[in-house]
């Protein structure tokens, strides 16, 4: 069965296509293979979070830097970059999410607005 | 958990649009079609340099040069943010453009189509840049959020692209009789490839519709078209330039553009492999990947030797 007969733009599928796959091109040598993996963090102004942005594969910090400045500050989007190696972000579990954060579910009272105060009452 | 109830869990998020993330759980049809289509766009990005990188060193003035090679720069960019998308599918990088590579998989055809003269220029920026962004505005709500996310990055980007190749029209356009003809040209070669770049008729599916259930897409592709044809006739009058079509009239009625019929032959064609510049395309990407190939070592030998000294005393701190 195939769900995805219809096609759209930029989704030319792969039955369609014939004719020019190269299939004796040799495999990419090993040297070629991924550098790391780094994920990327920038500060676009003074007195901000440095908020993450994207991915980007780099042989090493400085160069990750380098092409964060290239990929994500063309047009003045940052004025500081943080690189982090993608495989050290560890990262909460989706599935957990339910038990995980169910706690703070049932306590509105660490809400103001849970107190109910007279409209006398100002600058509160 | 059944597959049945993870699907079921997974569609009613999709019909809340609440995001699908990496570690979500997902269908893996849905993570087919998506590894597919976010490649072919990262693909398209890539392989749409080349046609205007034909002209950056040929550009009418400097001004023109900078623009130009700005441009270009931000498909780089483009193509950057996509393949991304693409890994967080858990595909390696390698092996998406090694896929390009071998002709596996395939980019949009619009960039088989050779840049004759400088109105080109004009013309991608106006037509081709136009009929992505109307389908990239579309994708900026997709239901994955890399791709989502990728989308809203690259549309911030792209209206300067398609300003840019309009001007460069208008400018023609007011220019001498030769300047004229030349920006006619222009646009009657990439009005129809243009047209195509939207796909096959809606009507050439029977079956039920998986990538609008999943929210991958959300308009089809007659009705992008019509969008783009709707919005460039009126604007060709502003040019004062005319689109190759006898049959382009405005109808009250239905209150849209009605259009000729597309080439579908030439569509399938160019598809298949025998456009104009398939081959040189491909060549020229293939190129660069084994003539790059000490520059990649090269980088990977510094970094080893960087590591191999002791870290400097300042260390992280100073980065924050």
């Amino acid at each position: 069965m195939n769900l995805l007969k219809k096609y759209y733009y930029g989704d030319i599928p792969e039955d369609k296509t014939g004719g020019s796959e190269l299939k004796d091109l040799p495999k990419s040598s090993p040297s070629g293979a991924d550098w790391p993996l780094w994920e990327i963090f920038i500060r676009s102004k003074q007195g901000l979070d440095h908020k993450h942005v994207g991915s980007l594969h780099a042989a090493d910090a400085q160069m990750a830097i380098e092409n964060a400045r290239d990929v994500y500050t063309r047009r003045m989007e940052g004025i500081s970059i943080w690189v982090v190696e993608s495989k050290h972000i560890h990262a909460s579990n989706p599935d957990d999410a339910e038990n995980f954060y169910e706690p703070a579910e049932d306590k509105v009272y660490r809400h103001p607005t849970f107190y109910d105060l007279p409209d006398e009452v100002k600058h509160m | 958990m059944s597959v049945q109830q993870l699907e079921k869990i997974f569609q009613g998020k999709v019909d809340e649009e609440i995001k699908i993330e990496p570690k979500d759980w997902m269908p893996d049809k849905y993570r087919q079609t998506l590894i597919r289509q976010i490649s072919q766009h990262a693909h398209s990005e890539i392989v749409g340099m080349l046609p205007e990188g034909n002209w950056i060193t040929r550009a009418p003035s400097l001004k023109r040069k900078a623009i130009l090679l700005a441009k270009v720069q931000d498909e780089a960019g483009h193509g950057l943010y996509l393949y991304s998308a693409t890994e967080t599918l858990g595909t390696t990088r390698e092996q998406t453009i090694d896929d390009l590579h071998r002709g596996k998989a395939k980019y949009s055809s619009i960039f088989n189509y050779p840049t004759l003269t400088w109105a080109d220029i004009g013309a991608i920026g106006w037509l081709v840049d136009g009929a992505a962004i109307l389908n990239q505005v579309m994708l900026t709500r997709a239901s994955y959020g890399p791709y989502a996310r990728a989308m809203v990055r690259i549309c911030k980007e792209e209206s300067f692209h398609q300003r840019q190749g309009f001007e460069i029209l208008l400018v023609l356009s007011k220019g001498t009789k030769e300047q004229k003809e030349m920006c006619q040209d222009a646009i009657n070669r990439w009005w129809w490839p243009s047209l195509m770049m939207f796909g096959p008729h809606d009507s050439e599916s029977t079956h039920s519709d998986q990538s609008m259930k999943w929210k991958i897409k959300r308009k089809s592709n007659d009705e992008l078209r019509q969008n783009f044809v709707d919005m460039i006739a009126e604007q060709a009058k502003v040019l004062g330039m005319t689109l190759p079509d006898q049959e382009l009239k405005w109808n009250d009625k239905t209150r849209h553009y009605e259009f000729g019929e597309i080439n579908w032959d030439e569509f399938w064609s160019v598809v298949k492999g025998n456009g104009p510049c398939n081959k040189q395309r491909l060549d020229a990407r293939r190129k660069a990947w084994e003539e790059g190939e000490w520059v990649r070592e090269a980088a990977t030998a510094y970094a080893d030797k960087r590591k191999a000294k002791p870290p400097s005393a300042k260390g992280a701190l100073v980065a924050a």
